[in-house]
């Protein structure tokens, strides 16, 4: 039993700056959550109302079907693990994990089994009698999650684990606490203003911005759906396209036009859901990856666009090519095998099946 | 090709020649700051040479100023055994230790806790206070021996060595404090938060965590303490009169110099035996102290 | 929770939690600062009882006559100005600590100087040896100097004799005694001056250094546009600090002239001892220590000053 629910979640601080703007969320037993957001969003101020640091100033936090607004961190049967990782220099990695068990009065033989227990999950069985300081990063990030492994805790909370690491570590551990949570199965929530760690680690993605939960929902949902401007900008690399735009009755139906140039048919199955948004300025938006280097194949939805090179950047297995729509920077993901030449007009086919037209006023995807 | 090549030798001479002057240049500038470090040295190590030399001196060779004073012609320990031997200099020495451990362990146990309630936990007030622990550091005891004096005169403690253990935590507390504010303000929060949530309470959190790793500190407050009470003068000059109840540094004087008859030999003994402990003490952990006096400046 | 009717019981429980709690969180917050105050609380009692209680009782005791039966008011601050031993003694005490101070300043900017060119692992034993004077016990050391200074007996005269040159009345003169006193106090204090910037230099990076040079500064343009920018607040805070201390000073001249030839090396801390507990004029004696009360106030304040905004840039 150890959900956590968050409602109506208030924080703010000196009475008036507010951090967190009465949020609502329900995580499941064994979830793994993940708080995205870009930096002063709330979700590091969230974690640390979970856990017990920060206090809650108004609203409630559950739990395992306890209430936990008035409980000090040490009663709540959470464990954390931070992001410059917080082992005590002082003893060696295995009292580092025995610490939070010596605490508790845990009896001597039960630590020493669940602490090996953990140093045989994580790998680090060879590591127990070092100092944190004779540790690589990688090696810290691993002993303070084992800090919270042998704890049986209800809840893992993760404040930015992996941002300390060099991205080649940092891809390597994603790898690893994905598997940690497949084997020990813990209620997790996790933050972090990476989205490519969110997309790959969390069951359900919660976007937060600005104090308020954007969206919530599985990493497919988030990347296919987005329920805002937000969202669909957030997740996704290279961030998707905007464009403004009109959405008119020309020829072959409804069209969207971009400019003065640059009309795009609206593809059949959207036809009904976008016919109420006619003679309106609207915002379309559209993946790089639904932006690529031209085929005659005349799928429907599938249209034909000009436009000339400005920056190719060639990444391996795909080009980007940047380019200007009525001076609004755009990119393409193209095939790496590509013609493309800066200042050379590039035929592009743009995949509307995946577009997005968004609501300027509201910022909601329609 | 020929004159292709001269000029060519030419610029590698002139590159070579130059090079050599800065090398050289480098390298004068490091004789000459060796050669000025000996200077400094020998003129700052004359009083200490000198004293130890007198101490090893008879009063027969004192006195009879016969060849050069700056050494001991017939190296003898005599005086040094005679002053152990001394039951007034027993009484110095056994007091000096005695109000130094108690004044270190008093001082270090008040500012540890202080220090940590200061930079850490933090009550209405508490940065007020920060500051005016840094304001008591500068305060003099010469500003304080004289009301001082009268109000150990209501306590009865005048001319009681126990006396000292009062006062000299005013003279240690406020820079300990001080340096241990410095040293757990630079623990990150983080580790606290961790020791939090591993279920440990504000003072398990003081003793497992903040005092072991801030450990250099406390090595730098203790000997700061320690260097305080074992060389203060003024209050045990000002407060005690009886031989039994003085210590080092005030009894050395007060014993060996009568009148004019003045016992060179030992008085320099002495001082050699109460300047020892501070120096050996300084000899092997030096690095932590300099570390704690200095980071107050270069870290805030 | 298998069974049926432990659920009604447990939904009682976590229903009546909230109110249960808030206490026990209002308690728990409250107990935090009831520790803090508590950790804290001897230090405050130190520091009232024996700083400020006494600060407070010695502007007291400064306003009453001899045998503390009456008030006097400013009576005895008047007293002292016009005591000639007393304008003495506020002369002194300046010229002690001014010339003192300056001489370790500049002695210890270029020792720690000489410091920085050596490598750095031979660091280690020279300032070890040059920290010596600081680490003895002053009363230990001044001892030594007194001996050194013996009318009768001084080495210093006995090289100067045979050298050809009269001997020298060390701490018979008023100027030359004074100039002991002084001397005694710049060999005891430069050490620290010495660590103090040799740990500020060594704060500088060294790519400022890198840049001056690339833009074309030499060496004297290093020190005055790179080097002193970048110690002035730590010279400021030392050069305060030591003025404070420097002007307190007791020990030296205790020991070594106890005031004499005629009271010309009297300083405030000296003279008060002499007049407050030898002579037992204790209002006297309060008096003259307090005349150092409002120069150490303003050096406190800009140290103070100096200590905050250092605080401050490292944070930035």
């Amino acid at each position: 039993m150890s959900q956590v629910s968050i409602r109506k979640v208030v924080k703010s601080y000196d009475g008036d700056v507010q951090a967190v703007k009465g949020i609502d969320l329900e995580i499941e037993d064994h979830e793994f959550v993940v708080l995205v957001g870009p930096s002063g969003c709330g979700k590091s101020t969230t974690l640390r109302m979970v856990a017990g640091l920060e206090e809650i100033t108004d609203g409630e936090i559950w739990i395992g079907g306890d209430i936990v607004n008035d409980v000090p961190p040490r009663d709540r049967d959470i464990a954390m693990v931070f992001q410059n990782y917080a082992l005590y220099p002082h003893m060696s990695v295995f009292d580092n994990m025995a610490f939070g068990l010596k605490l508790r009065k845990v009896p001597k033989p039960e630590i020493k089994q669940r602490v090996d227990e953990a140093a045989r999950i994580l790998d680090i069985g060879e590591l127990l009698d070092r100092k944190p300081k004779a540790l690589s990063g990688g090696q810290r990030q691993r002993v303070a999650m084992g800090r919270a492994i042998v704890r049986h805790p209800k809840v893992f909370l993760f404040d930015e684990p992996l941002s300390n690491l060099d991205a080649k570590l940092r891809v390597q551990m994603r790898t690893e606490i994905k598997k940690v949570h497949q084997t020990v199965n813990t209620t997790t929530v996790y933050v972090t203003h990476d989205q490519v760690e969110a997309m790959t680690l969390a069951d359900r993605v919660v976007v937060m911005n600005q104090g308020v939960i954007e969206q919530v929902g599985p990493p497919q949902e988030l990347y296919h759906n987005p329920g805002t401007r937000f969202v669909a900008g957030f997740i996704g690399s290279p961030a998707m396209n905007f464009l403004p735009c009109r959405v008119q009755n020309g020829a072959g139906g409804l069209t969207v036009r971009v400019g003065d140039s640059m009309v795009l048919p609206v593809p059949p199955a959207r036809k009904e859901r976008y016919a109420s948004f006619k003679d309106r300025e609207m915002i379309l938006g559209l993946r790089p990856e639904h932006l690529y280097e031209y085929h005659d194949d005349s799928k429907p939805g599938v249209a034909r666009v000009e436009a000339p090179a400005d920056v190719v950047e060639p990444m391996g297995m795909e080009t980007m090519v940047h380019f200007f729509v009525n001076g609004i920077p755009v990119c393409a993901r193209v095939d790496p095998a590509t013609h493309a030449v800066p200042g050379e007009t590039l035929p592009l086919s743009a995949d509307l099946n995946h577009m997005h037209l968004i609501e300027p006023e509201t910022g909601r995807v329609v | 090709m020929s004159s292709a090549t001269t000029t060519a030798n030419a610029v590698a001479a002139t590159r070579r020649r130059h090079t050599r002057s800065l090398a050289s240049q480098r390298r004068w500038a490091l004789y000459g700051s060796y050669a000025a470090l000996v200077v400094f040295v020998i003129m700052f190590l004359i009083p200490p040479f000198y004293t130890v030399m007198t101490s090893l001196k008879t009063s027969a060779e004192i006195s009879a100023q016969s060849g050069n004073p700056w050494f001991a012609h017939n190296p003898t320990l005599s005086n040094f055994i005679e002053l152990i031997e001394m039951p007034d200099f027993q009484y110095f020495f056994m007091n000096s230790v005695m109000i130094t451990v108690v004044t270190v362990v008093v001082s270090m146990v008040i500012s540890v806790m202080a220090a940590f309630s200061l930079a850490r936990m933090g009550f209405w007030g508490s940065s007020t206070l920060a500051t005016g622990v840094f304001l008591t550091y500068l305060v003099p005891a010469s500003l304080l021996f004289i009301p001082l004096f009268q109000i150990l005169g209501f306590l009865g403690l005048i001319n009681n060595v126990w006396c000292l253990a009062l006062v000299y935590p005013t003279l240690a507390v406020p820079f300990c404090t001080w340096i241990m504010i410095g040293y757990f303000s630079s623990i990150p929060k983080e580790l606290d938060e961790a020791a939090l949530i591993d279920g440990a309470g504000y003072v398990q959190m003081l003793l497992k965590i903040f005092i072991p790793v801030a450990m250099p500190g406390i090595i730098a407050a203790t000997i700061f303490a320690f260097t305080v009470s074992w060389g203060a003068f003024l209050y045990p000059m000002a407060y005690l009169y009886s031989m039994d109840q003085m210590v080092l540094t005030v009894g050395i004087i007060s014993d060996l110099v009568r009148g004019d008859v003045f016992q060179w030999g030992k008085i320099m003994a002495a001082s050699v035996l109460a300047a020892a402990p501070p120096v050996i003490i300084y000899a092997f952990l030096m690095d932590y102290y300099i570390a704690g006096l200095t980071s107050g400046a270069t870290k805030g | 929770m298998a069974d049926g009717t432990s659920v009604p019981i447990d939904a009682i429980a976590t229903r009546r939690a909230p109110a249960r709690r808030a206490n026990a969180m209002q308690r728990f917050a409250r107990r935090r600062s009831t520790i803090a105050l508590l950790l804290a609380l001897p230090l405050i009692l130190l520091i009232a009882g024996l700083v400020v209680y006494p600060a407070i009782y010695a502007i007291y005791l400064s306003m009453l006559n001899k045998r503390m039966t009456h008030f006097v008011g400013l009576g005895n601050f008047a007293f002292l100005l016009k005591r000639h031993t007393f304008q003495l003694v506020i002369f002194q005490s300046c010229f002690f600590a001014v010339s003192a101070v300056i001489l370790k300043a500049i002695i210890g900017f270029i020792l720690a100087h000489l410091m920085h060119n050596i490598p750095s692992r031979n660091q280690r034993i020279w300032r070890g040896l040059l920290l010596v004077p600081w680490v003895i016990p002053l009363a230990m050391s001044t001892l030594g100097w007194w001996w050194l200074f013996d009318p009768s007996y001084s080495a210093f005269n006995w090289i100067l004799n045979a050298l050809g040159f009269q001997s020298v009345p060390w701490l018979g003169e008023t100027w030359i005694a004074r100039l002991c006193v002084v001397a005694v106090n710049v060999w005891f204090g430069t050490p620290f001056f010495m660590i103090m910037y040799l740990a500020a230099l060594k704060s500088v990076p060294d790519q400022l250094y890198e840049a001056a040079a690339i833009d074309g500064a030499g060496a004297v343009q290093k020190l005055f546009f790179v080097t002193l920018p970048m110690m002035r607040n730590i010279i400021a805070i030392t050069v305060l600090f030591s003025l404070i201390v420097t002007f307190a000073d007791f020990d030296i001249v205790r020991i070594l002239t106890a005031g004499g030839p005629q009271d010309t090396t009297h300083l405030f801390a000296t003279y008060a001892f002499v007049v407050g507990i030898q002579s037992g004029d204790i209002p006297l004696g309060a008096s003259v220590s307090l005349f150092m009360l409002p120069i150490l106030a303003i050096a406190a304040f800009f140290v103070l000053r100096g200590v905050n905004r250092r605080s401050k840039e490292i944070a930035a």
